[in-house]
C-alpha cells in the first residue's frame, strides 16, 4: 500500500463505516452497526498512529499531497488534498483515538436507545468530518470539513429530536455556528482575493508580502489587511471553538448524548478553532492587532465561563463551562504566539476533557439520567472506577503536578506571563485566577457527585419517570464497555503530559507547520530554563498557580466537605454575582433582544408579506390567472370550425400582401 | 414577349381561384382539399417560372419536393376524410366543430 | 403573336377557367376532372418554360395517382350534396371581394414596380440542343439534396403507412391472413389420417 492509499483510507474508513450503519441499518442491525462503526475507526486509528510512528521513529518527510483536482476556475484550483505534518498526524492521531473510546463507550451508553445505529453512523461521520478538517491542505477543504462537523454537530445535539430542548439546542449551535462561518468565510474570501490561492503551501509563502497593504474598511480609519484577514478567520473560530460572545451554544449543546459531549462538545470538535489558528499562525504572525485581539477574547472566555461553571448544578453543564475556559486558555495561548502550546493543551485537555464527560455520562446512566449534582452524593462506593478515573480526570484539568494538564497550563501561563503582547497583562491575571475557579468548580463536582451522603433515595417502585431525588434502582458500576474507555483515557491523561511536553513544546517537533516570528517566541525563554518534566513539576510548588490550585481545592473541600451551609451562605450575601452568573450573565436574554426578536419579526414579515403576498400570490398565483383570464377570454375565437382558421390566415396574408404593396 | 411577370401573374390568379375557393366550398372537405392543390400548383407555377428565367435549377428541385409533400398530404388527407365519414357519416364542415375551446 | 405567346395564352385561359370550374360547379367529381384538366395546361406551360422532367411528373404522378385517388375517394363515399352548397350564393361576394382584392394586391406588386419586367429578368436564351433537363435535376438532386430527398422517400412511406394504418378496419366475418399461424402450423392441424375398412363391392 502506497502513503496517498492509506492517507485516503484514514478517513475514509470511518466514512464507509458511517454509510453502511446508516444506510444499511436494518441489514446489519444494531451490532453490525457498531462493529462496522468501530472497526472503520479503530483501524482509522491505527493508520493514524502509523504514519505518527513512520514521522516520530523514521523521519518521513511533510507530505503534501493532491487527491483529486475538482476544479479550475479564473487560475483558481479547487482541490482535495492533504498536508501530512506534524501537527496533522497529532490532531488525526487524538481525533481518532478520543473517537474510538467514544464509539466502545456508547455500546454501553446507548444501549437501550431506539436510534442506535442513527447514533453509530453520525459519529463515525462525525469522525470523517474532522479528519478531513485536519488532514486539509487548502481552505476549501478546510471549509468543507468545517461545516461537516457543524452539520454532525446539530445532528447529534438534537439526536432525541423528540424532545422540544434538544432540537432547540440544536438550532442554536448551528445558528450561533452560522455567525462564526459567515467570519470564517469572508476571512477565506479574503485569502482568495489577496493571494490568489486556496492552497496553504501558495498563501503562506505569499503571505509576509501583503505585510504593508492597508484596507480603509470604514472611513477614516486604516486597516492592515492581513489584520482584516486573521480576524475574519478568528471568527469562525470564535464560533466553533465557542469563545465569548459566541460561546452560548456550547452549554445547551448537553442537551446532546453525553458521548457527544465527549467527543465533539469537549475533546474535538470545539478545538478545530485552535486547530485552525494554529494551522494559520504564519498568516495570525503577521498581524500582532489581531493576535492582541485573540489573546483578550481568549482571557474573557477563560475567566468568564470558568466563573459561571461555579454555579451550575447540571453536572454536563459544570464541564461544558468548564470547557470553555480551557478552550479560553488555548485561545490566549494563540494569542501570545505560544501556538504550541494551545495545541499540546489541545491535547492533554482531549484526553482528560472526554474523561471527565464519560464519567459523568457514567454517573448519569447509574442514576437513570439524572443530570442534577444536587441529587448525587456519595456514589464513590458503588462507582470505583468511574470515582477514581473522575479524580484522575479532576486532577489533570486542575493541572496537579505530573499530571498532562499541568504541563500543558502552566506552559501556557509561562507563555503569557513572558509576552509582551499589548493586554498581556489582563490576559495573565485571567489564566492566573482561571486556576483556582478551575481548581474550585472541579472539587465541587468531583464532591457533589461521589462525596458526601447520597442525597438521593431508591424507591422500587417510583415507576417510569421518578421525581428528582429518586431512583428506581440502586446505582451501581457501569459495564466493561463504559468503564475500560475510562480507563484507557486516564493513562494519557496522566502521562501524556509527562512524555510528550519536551518534544511538543520545547524541541521544536511541530515547528514544521507552526511559524513564530522570533520577536514573538515567548517559548524560548520557557524552553531555556526547561530541565525536563520532573525539574519543571518540582518547580512548579513554587509558583503562583500552584498555590492557587491549592487555595481552590481548600475552599472547595471546606465548603461542600465540611460547611455545605457556607454555599448558600454566600449565595444569600452576594445575590447580584449569584443571579449574574446564575443567568450566564445574560447573553442569552440579550441575544434574544438584540437580535433573535428582530429576526424573527423581519422572517416573519418576509414570510407573509413577501413570500406568501407577493411571490405566492402575485407571482405564481397572479401569473396563473392573469393567463386564466386572458385564456377565458380568447378562447371563444377558437370556433372548431376550419373555414374561421381559413379566413383568420388569408386575412393575414392580404394584410401582409397590403403591407408589401405600400412599401 | 413572355417576361416573368406574365407566369408571376397566372400563378397570382391561380392561387386566388384556390382561395375564392375555400371560401365558397366552406362546407366541403374534398373541394377545400382540391382548392389546396390548387393553390400548390399556383406556387409551383412561381417555383418554376423563378427557375427558368434565374437560370437555376433549384427551383425545380423545391417543385419535387413540393410535389412529394402535396402527394403524401393528399394520402393521408383523404385517409383521414375516408374514417371520418365512416364515423360520422358526413363530411360537412360545419358539423366537425369539437375541437374548440 | 410568336406561337409561344399563343400556347401561353391559350393554356392560361384553359387553366383559369378549369380552376373557376373546379370550385364553382356542384358536383365533386365534375371539380375534380377541371381540376385534372387544369393540371394538364399547367404541365403544357411549364413545357413552355423548360421544365420537361416536371411538366411529365405532374401528369403521370400527379393526375395519374393523386388525381385518381381523388376520384377514387369522391366516388367511393356516399356523400349528400345538398347541405354541402348551402351558403355558396350567400358567401358569393365575400369571396370574390377577398378573391379580387387578393389578385389585385399581387398583381400590383408583380407588375407596378417594375421588379419584375424584362429590365429585371431579361429573357434567357433556349437551352442548348442535347440538354436534357432530366439529367441536370438528378445531378443536383443526388448531389446536393440527396438528405432531402431521402428523407422524402421516408415521408411517403410515413404517408403509405399512416393511410393504412388509418383506413384499416376489422369487419365481421372477413378472411385474413396470419402468417406467423401460418408459419407455426403442424402437421396434425391441417391432415387427419383415417383408417377405413375397404367396402365391399356393390352388385357381387
Amino acid at each position: 500500500m502506497s502513503l496517498k492509499t492509506i492517507l485516503l483510507l484514514i478517513p475514509l474508513l470511518p466514512l464507509a463505516a458511517a454509510a453502511i450503519a446508516g444506510l444499511l441499518r436494518k441489514q446489519v442491525g444494531r451490532a453490525g452497526s457498531h462493529w462496522v462503526a468501530i472497526l472503520g475507526v479503530g483501524v482509522s486509528f491505527l493508520l493514524s498512529a502509523w504514519v505518527l510512528y513512520q514521522q516520530i521513529f523514521l523521519g518521513m518527510e511533510t507530505q503534501n499531497i493532491t487527491i483529486y483536482t475538482w476544479m479550475i476556475s479564473g487560475g483558481v484550483h479547487f482541490e482535495v488534498g492533504f498536508l501530512i505534518d506534524h501537527l496533522t498526524t497529532l490532531m488525526m492521531t487524538v481525533v481518532t483515538f478520543v473517537s474510538l473510546m467514544v464509539h466502545i463507550y456508547t455500546i454501553g451508553y446507548m444501549a437501550t436507545d431506539p436510534g442506535y445505529q442513527r447514533f453509530f453512523s453520525y459519529i463515525a461521520l462525525f469522525t470523517f468530518s474532522m479528519l478531513m478538517l485536519v488532514m486539509s491542505n487548502n481552505f476549501m477543504q478546510l471549509f468543507f470539513g468545517w461545516e461537516a462537523v457543524g452539520l454532525v454537530s446539530y445532528l447529534l445535539i438534537g439526536f432525541w429530536f423528540d424532545r422540544e430542548s434538544a432540537i432547540y439546542a440544536g438550532l442554536k449551535a448551528f445558528l450561533v455556528n452560522r455567525v462564526g462561518d459567515f467570519g470564517f468565510l469572508l476571512g477565506i474570501a479574503a485569502v482568495l482575493y489577496s493571494f490568489g490561492s486556496l492552497d496553504y503551501a501558495t498563501v503562506f509563502a505569499a503571505a509576509p508580502g501583503i505585510a504593508g497593504k492597508t484596507v480603509t474598511l470604514i472611513p477614516g480609519m486604516e486597516w492592515q489587511w492581513i489584520t482584516v484577514i486573521c480576524i475574519c478567520l478568528f471568527i469562525g473560530a470564535m464560533g466553533k471553538s465557542a469563545q465569548a460572545p459566541l460561546h452560548v451554544w456550547l452549554p445547551d449543546s448537553m442537551e446532546g448524548p453525553t458521548p457527544i459531549s465527549a467527543l465533539i462538545h469537549a475533546a474535538t470538535m470545539v478545538t478545530a478553532g485552535i486547530f485552525m489558528v494554529a494551522r494559520m499562525s504564519p498568516l495570525f504572525e503577521l498581524s500582532d492587532a489581531a493576535l492582541s485581539f485573540v489573546m483578550l477574547i481568549g482571557a474573557v472566555t477563560a475567566l468568564g465561563m470558568g466563573l459561571v461553571g461555579i454555579v451550575q448544578n447540571d453536572i454536563k453543564r459544570v464541564i461544558a463551562y468548564s470547557t470553555l475556559s480551557q478552550l479560553g486558555y488555548m485561545t490566549v495561548a494563540l494569542g501570545v504566539s505560544a501556538y504550541s502550546a494551545a495545541i499540546f493543551h489541545l491535547m492533554t485537555h482531549a484526553f482528560f476533557k472526554a474523561l471527565l464527560f464519560l464519567g459523568a455520562g457514567s454517573v448519569i446512566i447509574a442514576l437513570h439520567h439524572q443530570q442534577d449534582m444536587r441529587y448525587m452524593g456519595g456514589l464513590r462506593k458503588q462507582m470505583p472506577i468511574t470515582w477514581i478515573t473522575a479524580w484522575v480526570g479532576t486532577l489533570a484539568l486542575i493541572g496537579f503536578p505530573f499530571m498532562s494538564g499541568f504541563y500543558s497550563k502552566d506552559s501556557i501561563i509561562e507563555a503569557v506571563a513572558e509576552s509582551s503582547r499589548w493586554g498581556s497583562e489582563v490576559a495573565y491575571w485571567s489564566v492566573l485566577l482561571g486556576v483556582l475557579i478551575t481548581s474550585f468548580y472541579s472539587f465541587r463536582l468531583l464532591y457533589l457527585t461521589f462525596h458526601g451522603q447520597p442525597r438521593y433515595r431508591v424507591d422500587v417502585g417510583a415507576g417510569e419517570h421518578p421525581p428528582d431525588g429518586v431512583v428506581q434502582h440502586a446505582p451501581h458500576e457501569s459495564p466493561w464497555v463504559v468503564t475500560v474507555p475510562l480507563i484507557l483515557l486516564a493513562i494519557p491523561s496522566i502521562v501524556i503530559g509527562y512524555l510528550l511536553i519536551g518534544p511538543v513544546l520545547f524541541e521544536g517537533w511541530l515547528s514544521d507547520a507552526i511559524s513564530v516570528l522570533p520577536h514573538n517566541n515567548v517559548l524560548e525563554h520557557a524552553a531555556e530554563n526547561f530541565h525536563g518534566p520532573v525539574a519543571m513539576a518540582k518547580h512548579a510548588i513554587g509558583t503562583a498557580p500552584f498555590w492557587l490550585m491549592i487555595t481552590g481545592f481548600v475552599l472547595a473541600t471546606f465548603i461542600y466537605q465540611f460547611r455545605p451551609a457556607l454555599a448558600d451562605f454566600f449565595k444569600q450575601k452576594l445575590p447580584g454575582i449569584y443571579r449574574l452568573l446564575e443567568n450566564k450573565y445574560y447573553f442569552d436574554e440579550l441575544y434574544q433582544k438584540l437580535f433573535i426578536s428582530r429576526s424573527v419579526r423581519i422572517g416573519r414579515g418576509l414570510w407573509k408579506k413577501v413570500d406568501a403576498g407577493v411571490i405566492d400570490g402575485g407571482l405564481v398565483n397572479g401569473s396563473a390567472r392573469l393567463m386564466g383570464n386572458l385564456a377565458a377570454r380568447i378562447r371563444v375565437w377558437q370556433s372548431g370550425y376550419l373555414f374561421h382558421y381559413a379566413f383568420a390566415m388569408i386575412a393575414g396574408l392580404i394584410g401582409i400582401l397590403a403591407i408589401w404593396v405600400v412599401l | 414577349m413572355l417576361t416573368l411577370a406574365h407566369f408571376l401573374s397566372l400563378g397570382a390568379i391561380l392561387f386566388c381561384l384556390g382561395v375564392a375557393g375555400i371560401f365558397l366550398n366552406r362546407k366541403n372537405v374534398i373541394i377545400l382539399l382540391m382548392c389546396i392543390e390548387l393553390m400548390l400548383l399556383a406556387v409551383n407555377m412561381n417555383f418554376v417560372a423563378f427557375s427558368r428565367f434565374l437560370g437555376n435549377m433549384d427551383g425545380q428541385v423545391f417543385v419535387f419536393f413540393i410535389l412529394t409533400v402535396a402527394a403524401s398530404e393528399a394520402a393521408i388527407g383523404l385517409a383521414i376524410l375516408v374514417v371520418l365519414f365512416r364515423n360520422r357519416r358526413t363530411i360537412n364542415v360545419a358539423e366537425l366543430d369539437e375541437l374548440k375551446g | 403573336m410568336p406561337i409561344t405567346e399563343i400556347v401561353f395564352y391559350v393554356f392560361s385561359l384553359v387553366m383559369v377557367s378549369a380552376g373557376v370550374a373546379v370550385i364553382t360547379v356542384r358536383n365533386p367529381v365534375y371539380s375534380a376532372l377541371f381540376l385534372v384538366l387544369a393540371f394538364f395546361s399547367s404541365a403544357a406551360i411549364w413545357l413552355l418554360l423548360e421544365a420537361e422532367f416536371l411538366a411529365i411528373v405532374l401528369i403521370l404522378v400527379y393526375v395519374g395517382a393523386v388525381m385518381v385517388l381523388f376520384l377514387f375517394v369522391v366516388m367511393m363515399l356516399d356523400i349528400n350534396l345538398t347541405p354541402l352548397k348551402e351558403g355558396f350564393i350567400r358567401y358569393l361576394p365575400v369571396g370574390i371581394v377577398v378573391a379580387v382584392l387578393m389578385a389585385a394586391e399581387l398583381l400590383l406588386v408583380i407588375w407596378s414596380k417594375g421588379s419584375f419586367d424584362q429590365g429585371a429578368f431579361p429573357i434567357p436564351p433556349p437551352n442548348p440542343v442535347g440538354f436534357s433537363n432530366t439529367k441536370a435535376l438528378g445531378e443536383l438532386l443526388f448531389t446536393n439534396y440527396l438528405l432531402a430527398f431521402e428523407a422524402a422517400g421516408v415521408i411517403l412511406l410515413v404517408a403509405i403507412i399512416a393511410a393504412i394504418a388509418l383506413t384499416l378496419r376489422k369487419r365481421v366475418g372477413e378472411k385474413r391472413q396470419n402468417p406467423a399461424m401460418q408459419v407455426r402450423v403442424q402437421r396434425d392441424e391441417r391432415v387427419r389420417l383415417v383408417k377405413m375398412d375397404p367396402e365391399p363391392r356393390q352388385g357381387n
